[in-house]
């Protein structure tokens, strides 16, 4: 069954390409492979029926704010991990710590392997309630978007010109003003 | 058809990814990578419990969320650059005073 597939195909590629990201010593590789995740995971929304989404994801994930990542990764000259010594100082090298957070760890897969065995229903398939055509539209979900959530989408064009401002007077050299 | 609790499991396991990002890494970039995952994650499960519901207010959700990590990502990339200035580092055990 080829939904099947693409879906186990997409979901490996993600987790695959997340788990490296955590691995790579270098951000310059970390980055590239964020970017491989974010591709497959919109491969899985477009399997949801959520084209726009997908579509979003590409274009502002992989492309906007990934680009925005390696260009500070650049500027910065990306020092490698000065592997050894930050290793030693890490504060899980400490055994007490270390033994607290595998205890941690190991609460939080308990956590979330109850949380899902507990919730009924999971068992059916995703699309089952759709009624299809509609669900996924721009047009619908522009509608939606310019009414019922008006308030929240305002919202956002305030946050994102604080984060602008932001953005610039923190990066700001110290004493350019002038 | 997929069951609603596979994509739930894949959003998870990412979830759990990125957690054990912030904690491992030394790497404030990579810090905020993993924040990348983790908001990844929740999109993935808004997108297939809406999906499930069969509305569209769980990618209108995804949308609003995109946003924030934008912001995100500007504000947290200008902190870093505007921290590395002073300390040549990115190493968060570097950042420790609060005022120098």
């Amino acid at each position: 069954m080829p939904e099947t597939f693409t879906f186990y195909a997409f979901s490996a590629m993600a987790i695959i390409a997340s788990t490296l990201v955590i691995g790579q010593r270098n951000p310059m590789y970390s980055v590239l492979l964020l970017i491989a995740s974010f591709g497959a995971l919109s491969a899985l929304y477009i399997q949801l029926n959520a084209p726009f989404v997908a579509v979003a994801q590409i274009i502002i994930y992989a492309g906007a704010i990934m680009v925005l990542f390696l260009f500070v990764v650049m500027l910065l000259n990306a020092p490698r991990e000065d592997a050894a010594e930050w290793d030693r100082s890490h504060p899980l090298q400490h055994p007490n710590i270390g033994r607290f957070g595998a205890l941690l760890a190991a609460l939080l897969v308990v956590q979330l392997a109850w949380a899902l065995t507990k919730v009924s229903e999971l068992e059916t398939p995703v699309g089952a309630r759709a009624d299809g055509a509609s669900v996924g539209s721009v047009l619908e979900m522009g509608r939606i978007l310019f009414t019922r959530h008006t308030f929240a989408f305002e919202a956002t064009s305030v946050l994102i010109l604080v984060a602008m401002v932001g953005a610039v007077v923190l990066a700001r050299r110290e004493g350019s003003n002038q | 058809m997929i069951p609603l609790s596979y994509y739930l499991i894949v959003s998870a396991v990412l979830f759990a990814i990125g957690t054990a990002g912030v904690f491992l890494r030394r790497n404030l970039i990579t810090i905020l990578l993993s924040i990348e995952i983790m908001l990844n994650a929740v999109n993935l499960s808004f997108v297939a419990f809406g999906r499930y519901a069969g509305d569209l207010d769980g990618q209108i959700i995804t949308f609003f969320v995109m946003t924030v990590a934008a912001a995100e990502a500007a504000v947290g990339l200008a902190l870093i650059i505007a921290l590395f200035r002073h300390r040549e580092s990115l190493n968060p055990d570097a950042f420790t005073s609060l005022k120098w």
